[in-house]
Formats: structure tokens, C-alpha cells, sequence
């Protein structure tokens, strides 16, 4: 589904991302684990379309076809998600007629007919009650006042009105506490399907253990290091990423302590 | 003069055709003998031509004033012409009205057909210097609200039009008033009488046509005691690479109990991209809140002319009376505007609410500036503003210039102000949501104007919106 290879990317003359390569088929959730300023928040943004960064060489593609000419909103009509580690507040405009106006917009780039009100009300309630998200949210300004908790409720309520093929989480985690990240996880979770994939970018073990995925990869300093199963996700909490980083210093394969090289 | 259809025109504006119609116009210049001679076209009484040669006298001692923020070529008032009227005016049927004319109001969306028009939306349609059509008189009249040209009102009812002209809006108050109240050539008259709710929005749509030519207009309005009405002006005009001058007065006078709301959507050509042509609109309008318990309420949307001068006020004379200034002001390009208001409490308990957005981009400059004053009898007055820019890339400006002057110990004041730019993040939000970059701004624009727009009549909001997007296009990126 989402291939990217070798991919280089900068902010201004610093190279972030170095040679990052990643395979990711349908149906499956992948996780990324690596020490703060590896790169993981930067490959959201390269994959989702961000234009302040630089991107060298390497090649993104979504089914097959290179996405790396598309604009930000050709990306997400495309199917492509990402739930914001800092989602921004929009003043005035309600939460329902923001969602609407997003699923409106990719259904129509899509050649799909618009949601009608009515459907998306009845939609857009049963959906909130997925991420447990409060529904008088639905008619307060985008994201203004809300907590930390509902930003990221509003988040995944966003991504199960878009239905992407492809979902990133960048951080999703992060300010929830551990009732909201189980129902957030419970969220995501309804989503999963054999035709939609996810992109897991996080520093804890606690959202994993509800998502489960399929495939972990280490990120340190630009590129995957080392891919393995859930098993690793329990690795990393132990060891934490000092090893990885040894190793690559020393010239040595990177292996996790008690797996076999 | 070089042809309309030659200039480097900004396709946006689309309201920027002329229309081809045989008019009279005087030459330009403006003297004693001009004034008497407008007068004596529009068959006006003595006083009224004594009223327009003492503004003149007025306005010959007063100069142009060039305390607001702004930067203009100087006008030439002895280039322009004070008077343009189609040849064809005839105001006992509509039937009879140049085809031409219909046909403007009809590409601009304004049908003088009153079976075609919006249902409940009364219309005086001004061409140039003079009222070519007003619709649905007869129905109004007939719960005695009176809806007419000026023109016309000063011959029906004389003594209503002697009473309250220049009552709000004193000749000499301004040098563009003093030139208005010398050479004003048509504008609306209403009157709500005791108790009557008006049944109908009533509307004002102006329209420049004729080049080199300047537009005078002048709007009374007045409410009776306990009467309530809603009026709504618009105006457009062909795009040229000349500055049009547009110094209209709009005097409003509510008495006890009335409510009087006035909305505007201001569209005049802004000139094109590289600042050529466009509007110079230097307008005066005030609102009298005579009564005990009255209220005035102006809500403008401005997003056309070159440069904008324009502080709709409230003199808050009556006890417990309520002024409201609601205002969204968009500038792109090289387009100027000084803009605000003034909330002049005079009575007991007396109250005023000030919302402002303005919304820069391009080069252009924009200013609120904006007076609260309390003066010592207007014990318990309560005055809340709140005041907000958004600026559209790094090259223009924005400026607040408000006054507080509180005259007694018994009043509360309060002033907010914010200043914020379209953040890049915003806007990779909305795009990774699938918005395009335009619909992006568009949307948080729209979210940051909607405290305004719904201050405005349904299907004005709808309008005014359309608009918001269509100056801003190309804003950003």
C-alpha cells in the first residue's frame, strides 16, 4: 500500500531524515518507536505533504503510484491521514461544519456526492461515541477550549468520518490519560479492516499494548534501524534505545539485547 | 482616456461592466451656479437650494482632512462632474424604465421586477446621481411606511425631510459632508411611523456608471416611536483606472423604543491588483438614538473601494439607548481603509458594543480607529469593543487607533484587541483534512468574521461570505 524508499529529507541544511525505507500493506498496523529528534515526527509530515521540508531523494508511493508531486489536500483526498501530535483551533467554525466541509471536500475531489446533513449528523454521533468524544462538541468552535484529551478524541473522530486508506498517528498518546487512551485505542481498533493501514508513531509501550501491531520499527538518527514483532515493543520500554545507538557507532548490526543477531 | 476594456482589469471584480446609456451629465467644476442649477433640475424649494448654498459656502472654508492613515492621490473637485442622470428616467412605472438600466440591476443580481425579487426585500435602486426605481412602494404605504427617493420625499413631505435633514449630521461637521449636504443629488428616505414594524427588508442598491462623474448620495432614515426597521445598503462600479470620488451622509434618527438596523455590504471597484482605479469612498453616517430605550445598529461588510474612510456612529442621546457597531473589513492588494466608529454616550445607562475585524492582505493597510466617549450625564454607561486583525502574509499593516474619554465615575469600558496572522500550521491542517489552500483560508477567515455575519440578514451573510472568498483569492501562496 504506502512504500517509501530511501527517502532524504531536510529542514533548511539539516538533514533529518537520512535513507528511510518502509514497506507497509493493507490491513496492517505498523509502529514506529525511536528516541526524541530521530526523525518520527518529520516523516509524518513528508508523507502527509509538509512543505517546509526539503525532501532530497527517495520516493513515496500509494499503491503503486508516487505521490511525491502532490500538494497536501491532493495527499488526503487521496486517502491519506494524519492525526496531529498538536491539533490547531479554528475560531468561529464549528467542529461539525469543519468535519463536513473535510469529508465533503474528499468526496468530491473523489467524483463521490456530498454527505447530506442529515447523514452526517447521524454519522458524526454514532462515530464521537467510538472515541467517546463528547457530541455538544460537535457544535463548539474546532478544537477552541478543548482539552488536551478531547483534541485527540477529535482527532480519531476525524479520521473514522474520513475513512482514509492510509492513517498515521503522530503521537496520539501523548496528553491522554489511561481511560481516554483506551477508548481512543478502542477507536482505532473499530477502524482497522483489511484495506486500511496505520502508521503508529510513539514513545510508549501503553498504546501499543491496546493497538497490537504487526510489524515495530526503530528509528534512530534518519533511518529504520531495526524492524521486528510486537515482542520488540517490550524490548525497547526495558532498554530504551542506547543500544541502538551503540551499535551503530561502533559499526556493529544493530540487535536488540536478547535477540539473535 | 484609454477604453475599459483596454486596462489591465482584475477579473475577479465582476460587477466592473459599464453600461451604455444616453445621460445627462453637467460639466465638471462646482460652483454657486452648479448648485443652483442641480436645484433647479430637481425642481427643489428655496430652502433647500438656500440649505445646499450655505454647505457650499461651509465647505469652500474647509479642508480635506489627512489625519487618517491613508495615502491618496489628491482629488480634483473641479475635474469632477456633480451631476449624471440617464436621459430616460421615469419614475411612474417600471415599465417605463430604460431597458439598459434593468438589464445592469439584472446582471448584478438586483431584478426591479417585484415579482422576480427576493421575497420581502424592498428595493431603491440609485444610477448615477438619481433613483431610477424603487419597488414595492404601494404595499408599503400601505402600513404608512414611507420608502422613496430623497428626491421625491422633499416635495411629498417636505417638512419631515426639512426637519431632520442635516439634524444628524450638521452641514458643517465634515468636509465631505459639507460637499455632500452642497451637491447631494438623490439617496433613500424612509419613515417607520408609531409602532409599525417594517413588514420588508428595505434595501438601497447604488451604482456608479457614468467616468468622470462622483457620487452624492444621501439616506434618512427615521423610525417613530417604537417602530423597528431593516435596511440594507449595497453599491458596485465599473472598473476603471480613474479614482471615483463616493462621499455619501446617511443620517438615521430612531425615537423612543425604535430599533433601527442598518447593514452594509460596501463592493465598490477596489482598483486592480497594482493599485490603478477604484473607489475613494469617504462616507459619513451617523445614527441619532433620540428616544428613551432606542437602539441603532450598523453592520458593515466592506471589502471594495480603493481607500475607505468611513466611521458609522451613534450619538446615544435618550436614556437606556443601545448603539451597536458591527464591522468586517477586508483589504487586499493595495487597497486602504481607515475605518471605525464612534459610540458618543449622552444618556443615562446608556449602552454600546463595538465589534471589529479587519483582515488584511497583499500590500494593503488597514486602520480601525475608533471613539468611546462618556460624557459627564451618561451615568452608568457600559461600552464593551472588541477589536481584531488578521493579517495574510507579511506585507501589510495593521493599525489600531481607539479613544476612550470616560467623563464620569459611574461607567464601565472595556477594550480587547487581538492581532494574529493565518498560521502555516492552520493551514496544513485544513490541507491534510483535503481542504485546498483557498477553501483553507477561506474557512478561517469566515470563523473569524462570524461574530459580524450574524449580525447580517440571511441571505446577506450568504452573499457576504462569497464575497470574503472572492477578494481574498490568490491572498495566499
Amino acid at each position: 500500500m504506502i512504500h517509501i524508499s530511501d527517502l532524504k529529507a531536510n529542514i533548511g541544511e539539516t538533514p533529518i531524515l537520512k535513507g528511510l525505507s518502509l514497506d507497509i500493506e493493507p490491513g496492517t498496523v505498523h509502529a514506529i518507536m525511536g528516541p526524541n529528534a530521530a526523525g518520527k515526527s518529520t516523516l509524518s509530515k513528508v508523507v502527509a505533504g509538509h512543505e517546509d521540508y526539503d525532501v532530497k531523494s527517495g520516493d513515496i508511493t500509494l499503491n503503486g503510484e508516487s505521490i511525491m508531486e502532490l500538494s497536501a489536500e491532493e495527499r488526503a483526498q487521496k486517502g491519506i491521514f494524519m492525526s496531529f501530535q498538536y491539533p490547531v483551533a479554528i475560531p468561529g467554525i464549528s467542529t461539525a461544519y469543519f468535519v463536513r466541509t473535510a469529508v465533503n471536500a474528499v468526496r468530491t475531489a473523489n467524483g463521490e456526492e456530498e454527505m447530506d446533513a442529515v447523514t452526517f449528523l447521524k454519522t458524526a454521533r454514532e462515530r464521537m461515541k467510538w472515541v467517546g468524544m463528547d457530541k455538544a462538541l460537535l457544535n463548539r468552535p474546532l478544537n477552541v477550549g478543548f482539552s488536551g484529551g478531547e483534541k485527540k478524541r477529535n482527532e480519531i473522530f476525524q479520521l473514522a468520518m474520513l475513512e482514509p486508506q492510509f492513517a498515521i498517528l503522530d503521537e496520539t498518546d501523548s496528553g491522554l490519560d489511561i481511560d481516554a487512551l483506551r477508548t481512543v485505542a478502542d477507536g482505532v481498533n473499530k477502524m482497522r479492516d483489511p484495506k486500511r493501514s496505520f502508521l503508529v508513531i510513539t514513545h510508549y509501550q501503553r498504546l501499543l499494548d491496546y493497538l497490537k501491531p504487526d510489524v515495530v520499527h526503530v528509528l534512530v538518527d534518519g533511518r529504520i534501524v531495526y524492524t521486528g514483532g510486537f515482542e520488540l515493543v517490550h524490548t525497547l520500554e526495558e532498554h530504551g534505545y542506547g543500544w541502538a545507538e551503540e551499535q551503530i557507532k561502533n559499526g556493529e548490526p544493530v540487535c536488540p539485547p536478547g535477540a539473535e543477531a | 482616456m484609454s477604453q475599459v476594456q483596454d486596462l489591465p482589469i482584475d477579473q475577479d471584480y465582476k460587477y466592473g461592466f459599464e453600461t451604455d446609456v444616453e445621460q445627462d451629465i453637467m460639466p465638471p467644476g462646482l460652483d454657486e451656479d452648479v448648485i443652483r442649477n442641480i436645484s433647479a433640475k430637481k425642481g427643489e424649494p428655496e430652502w433647500l437650494t438656500e440649505y445646499r448654498l450655505a454647505a457650499y459656502a461651509a465647505w469652500l472654508e474647509m479642508t480635506e482632512p489627512h489625519w487618517a492613515h491613508l495615502k491618496y492621490t489628491p482629488i480634483d473637485y473641479k475635474a469632477i462632474s456633480y451631476f449624471a442622470v440617464p436621459k430616460r428616467v421615469v419614475l411612474d412605472s417600471l415599465d417605463d424604465l430604460d431597458p439598459e438600466i434593468k438589464a445592469t440591476f439584472d446582471k448584478l443580481g438586483i431584478p426591479l421586477d417585484e415579482q422576480k425579487m427576493l421575497a420581502g426585500v424592498a428595493v431603491d435602486a440609485v444610477f448615477d446621481s438619481v433613483s431610477v426605481a424603487t419597488t414595492f412602494r404601494a404595499k408599503l404605504l400601505e402600513q404608512g411606511v414611507i420608502f422613496m427617493s430623497i428626491s421625491e420625499a422633499v416635495h411629498e413631505y417636505p417638512e419631515m425631510v426639512k426637519k431632520y435633514l442635516g439634524s444628524v449630521i450638521p452641514v458643517r461637521d465634515n468636509f465631505f459632508a459639507a460637499l455632500n449636504a452642497a451637491v447631494f443629488t438623490d439617496g433613500t428616505f424612509v419613515y417607520i411611523p408609531p409602532g409599525t414594524r417594517c413588514p420588508m427588508e428595505l434595501s438601497t442598491y447604488f451604482r456608479i456608471n457614468a467616468r468622470g462623474t462622483g457620487q452624492f448620495e444621501r439616506t434618512l432614515i427615521i423610525a417613530d416611536k417604537g417602530s423597528y426597521v431593516s435596511y440594507l445598503e449595497g453599491c458596485t462600479a465599473p472598473m476603471r483606472d480613474e479614482n471615483q470620488l463616493h462621499a455619501a451622509c446617511v443620517e438615521l434618527v430612531a425615537l423612543e423604543d425604535a430599533v433601527i438596523k442598518y447593514s452594509t455590504v460596501q463592493n465598490w471597484y477596489p482598483g486592480n491588483k497594482d493599485g490603478v482605479g477604484g473607489i475613494y469612498n469617504f462616507v459619513t453616517k451617523r445614527g441619532k438614538c433620540l428616544g428613551n430605550r432606542s437602539k441603532i445598529s450598523w453592520t458593515q461588510v466592506e471589502t471594495g473601494s480603493a481607500v475607505t474612510w468611513k466611521y458609522p456612529s451613534c450619538l446615544l442621546i435618550g436614556d437606556d439607548s443601545v448603539g451597536e457597531f458591527y464591522s468586517v473589513a477586508v483589504t487586499n492588494n493595495h487597497q486602504q481603509a481607515d475605518t471605525g466608529t464612534k459610540m458618543i454616550h449622552l444618556g443615562k445607562n446608556t449602552k454600546s458594543t463595538i465589534v471589529s475585524k479587519g483582515i488584511s492582505a497583499g500590500k494593503s493597510t488597514q486602520s480601525y480607529r475608533g471613539l468611546v466617549q462618556i460624557n459627564p450625564k451618561a451615568t452608568g454607561a457600559r461600552n464593551h469593543t472588541q477589536c481584531d486583525s488578521l493579517l495574510i502574509g507579511d506585507l501589510c499593516g495593521a493599525h489600531t487607533f481607539p479613544t476612550v474619554d470616560v467623563r464620569n465615575n459611574d461607567s464601565q469600558v472595556e477594550h480587547e484587541a487581538t492581532t494574529s496572522s493565518i498560521g502555516e500550521d492552520q493551514l496544513f491542517y485544513c490541507r491534510q483534512r483535503g481542504l485546498s489552500e483557498e477553501d483553507a483560508v477561506a474557512l478561517i477567515v469566515n470563523g473569524f468574521c462570524k461574530d459580524v455575519f450574524r449580525e447580517l440578514p440571511m441571505e446577506f451573510a450568504i452573499e457576504a461570505t462569497k464575497l470574503l472568498a472572492v477578494t481574498l483569492e490568490g491572498a495566499v501562496g
